[in-house]
Parts: C-alpha cells; sequence; structure tokens
C-alpha cells in the first residue's frame, strides 16, 4: 500500500501523489519513511527529497522546512521548493557564482547580510548539485 | 459656440481617452485572474500549517508557549501592517484602506508605527506625517513568496525583541469583481481558538484530533520553525488578495470611464453634427440670397 506524499511550498503545490518510500533531509539526518511510519513531527533542512514509485524516482530540492508524517500520508511544508526536473542548470549556476563573487568582493559586515548570502549560496549549491546529480542518473539509465 | 474644429479635437481626445481606459480595464481584468489564483494556490500550505500549529499550540505541558502565541500583559507599542496599491487609478480603494486603518487605530492608546506596502499608502500616511517604519514598493504582481518574505521577518523580529507587543495587519480583502472590503486583524501574537462547527475565522479549529507524534528534534523547534513562517505567510496572502482587489477595482473604475467616455463622444458628436448642419445650412442662405440678389439685378 503506497503512501500519499505531497510537498506543498508556501506559494503552490509542488507534488502530490502516491509513493512506495521517501526520503528527507530531517534535521538529525536523512530519514527514510515508508507505510505505517509511526507519526512524526520533524524539521528539514537544506537538501534533496526522494520520492519512490514503483521503481521510478523522482527528486526535490528543499531549502528546510516541515515535514509530518502520519501512517498513510507524508505532508512536506516545504521552503522553496522545486521539482528537479524544473530547475535550470544555467540559472543556478550563474546564481552560484554571483553569490560567491559577492561573498569574496565585498564580505558583509552585517551578520544579518552574512546570513542571508550564506543561505543563498547553500541554496544554488544545491539546485547544482540536484540537477547534476538527477541528469547523471537519467543518461545511465 | 465653440467651432467645428475645436469640437473634432475634443472628440478625437476623448476617444482616446476611452481606448486608454479600455487598454488598463483589459490589463487590470487578466491580473485579477492571476492574483486570484496566486491566493488559492496559498492554501494547501495554510491548512498544513495552520493543522500542525494548533496541534503543537494543544499539547499538554506546554504551558510556556512560544513567544509568538504569547499575550503581553502591557501593550506598549503596536505595529500596524497596511498594504495599499502602487498606483492610482483604482477608485476607491487606496482611500478606502486608509480610512479603514485610520477608523481602527482610533481605539489604541499605545503609539502605532505603521509598515506600510505601496506607494499609494506610504504617501497618504506621509502626508498625516504618522510613524513609518518601512516601506516596499513597487512589488510585482502576482508577488512570490520570496518577495515578500522580508516583510515578515521584520514583523516577526520586532515582536520577538520586544519592539512592538501587537501586530496587525490592515488589508483588503478579496471577494467578488464588484465586493472587496477592508479588514483589520491583529496576526501577533497568534491567538488559537476553539470554535463549533460552523464558525468560520483564520484562527478557528474545529479539530480535536489526538495523534501522538514524535518530535524531531523537539516541539519548541518545530514551533520555531512553523510559527514565523505562518505570520509570513498571512502577509503573503493579505498581500495577494489586495492585488486581487486592487486589479478588481481598477477594472471597474476604468469601465466607468470607458462608459463615461463613450456616452460623452456621442454627446459631442450629435452637438459636432449639428453645429455642421448648421453652418451648411448658413452657407446654402448665403448663396441663395447672393442668387437672388444677382436675379433682381439682372431684372432691373
Amino acid at each position: 500500500m503506497p503512501i500519499r506524499c505531497e510537498i506543498v511550498s508556501q506559494d503552490r503545490i509542488v507534488y502530490q501523489g502516491p509513493a512506495d518510500i521517501v526520503v528527507l533531509p530531517g534535521a538529525d539526518g536523512m530519514m527514510g519513511i515508508l507505510p505505517n511510519h509511526s507519526p512524526v513531527l520533524a524539521t528539514l533542512q537544506f537538501g534533496v527529497i526522494t520520492v519512490r514509485h514503483r521503481g521510478k524516482e523522482q527528486y526535490f530540492t528543499v531549502a528546510g522546512g516541515v515535514v509530518e508524517v502520519q501512517p498513510d500520508q507524508v505532508t512536506v511544508l516545504a521552503d522553496a521548493a522545486e521539482n528537479v526536473e524544473e530547475i535550470n542548470l544555467q540559472r543556478a549556476e550563474e546564481a552560484k557564482r554571483r553569490a560567491e563573487e559577492m561573498m569574496s568582493k565585498t564580505p558583509p559586515t552585517d551578520a544579518d547580510e552574512y546570513l542571508r548570502l550564506q543561505a543563498a549560496l547553500r541554496r544554488s549549491n544545491l539546485w547544482v548539485e540536484a540537477a547534476r546529480r538527477y541528469r547523471q542518473r537519467r543518461s545511465k539509465s | 459656440m465653440t467651432s467645428p474644429r475645436e469640437m473634432r479635437l475634443r472628440i478625437r481626445s476623448v476617444r482616446n481617452i476611452s481606448q486608454v481606459t479600455r487598454a488598463l480595464e483589459t490589463v487590470s481584468a487578466s491580473k485579477v485572474r492571476k492574483a486570484v489564483q496566486a491566493v488559492q494556490a496559498t492554501t494547501p500550505y495554510a491548512e498544513k500549517a495552520w493543522k500542525v500549529l494548533v496541534h503543537l499550540a494543544r499539547q499538554p505541558g506546554h504551558t510556556s508557549l512560544h513567544p509568538l502565541l504569547t499575550e503581553r500583559e502591557q501593550i506598549r507599542r503596536i505595529l500596524v501592517v497596511m498594504i495599499s496599491g502602487d498606483r492610482g487609478l483604482a477608485g476607491a480603494y487606496n482611500v478606502n484602506i486608509l480610512r479603514h486603518t485610520l477608523q481602527n487605530c482610533l481605539d489604541f492608546t499605545s503609539p502605532i508605527s505603521f509598515v506600510v506596502v505601496g506607494r499609494k499608502g506610504r504617501d497618504l500616511l506621509w502626508r498625516r506625517k504618522l510613524n513609518i517604519l518601512a516601506e516596499f514598493s513597487n512589488l510585482p504582481s502576482p508577488s512570490s513568496f520570496a518577495d515578500v518574505a522580508a516583510i515578515g521577518t521584520l514583523v516577526v523580529n520586532g515582536f520577538i525583541n520586544e519592539d512592538f507587543d501587537q501586530v496587525y495587519l490592515a488589508y483588503t480583502e478579496f471577494f467578488t469583481m464588484l465586493t472587496q472590503r477592508p479588514v483589520f486583524r491583529l496576526i501577533l501574537p497568534l491567538k488559537v481558538q476553539y470554535a463549533p462547527e460552523g464558525v468560520k475565522a483564520y484562527n478557528v479549529t474545529h479539530s480535536r484530533s489526538s495523534a501522538v507524534f514524535t518530535y524531531e528534534p523537539d516541539q519548541t523547534e518545530i514551533l520555531n520553525q512553523i510559527v514565523p513562517r505562518f505570520t509570513a505567510l498571512q502577509i503573503y496572502k493579505a498581500i495577494l488578495s489586495s492585488q486581487a482587489s486592487e486589479h478588481a477595482a481598477r477594472m471597474v473604475a476604468m469601465r466607468n470611464a470607458t462608459d463615461n467616455a463613450l456616452e460623452l463622444m456621442t454627446q459631442l458628436q450629435l452637438e459636432y453634427n449639428k453645429v455642421r448642419q448648421q453652418m451648411i445650412t448658413n452657407d446654402m442662405l448665403d448663396i441663395a440670397g447672393g442668387a437672388e440678389a444677382l436675379v433682381t439685378g439682372l431684372h432691373r
């Protein structure tokens, strides 16, 4: 029996459908959710969510958030989630380069600004890596 | 009487106006649709987040709730987030939200600061010499969450640092194309209320489920994550709803303007025709008079 899996970000539903296993980047490490998992509320960190259904895998990048697990349902409340297929690699690389440039050229003195820039850098890094990893897998199969 | 030349110019300028207003009407109509869709797209997240929030807030032994959920005894400072439009030509939209906000603010005894979204609102508050803390203008329509996340951060941080003890949100709720109503409500501290089935409000819950969850890392951490996000989401939703209202108000205003312009055009055209006919008649009379004079001259 598959689990219902929903990934929602603030402005849209990113994914909705059945899954045999969902692998999430939990705050304390990766967690794999199978059907009939006991109820869990957990925070997420930057990372990739893997949704597998009937041998097919889909990947989603997520920049933190909260997940609610129930025996028959996984709900991810994500900050900025994307399907890896939707990522524009060129744009992601550009964003990464820009963030790196800003980090090295004009290191922000303000702590808030620094954190924000670091978050942007991490996010773009995540996009680039996820897109690369996904593409490799597709070319093999 | 105005000359026919002048009248032609007037008719032409009125026609130009009607074309401009009709174009604005069409643009607004499509923007309303997009904004309404964007509002609806936030619903799934909002519902889920609220469910989790309610669940956590009800946990037994959780007496000292999250600071964002705790009501303060003394209200020393108040923050009002007012959402208005960047542009005019939207009927009474900007004035309505301002009037509604100021009316509600009359009851407060503590000093009030404003965070304002939209240039028009800023100008109106500025003119009244009110205390504006921050301003966000020229947001794209419909905005994405990333565009407005900063407002949520500002509000939540201000509340946690005790810069203000209550935060209100003033925006225009979109009901239909023809009705939009200004709304003024408390968003921080967030109050979770229980109500019987049938009562509907943004902070009312009916659920009394008591599934036992495991928490990772712990409840406070999860609340830390979810409450600020829920607050930011409320602001985001309010902005989208206001944008939908603004476009709808503009559409109606522009439709009226187009109708009026067309009516004016028919009137002017009628008048012009009369003047033109009058001129022709006069010319004919002149010619006839001239011919008559010639004929009588010949006969003499």
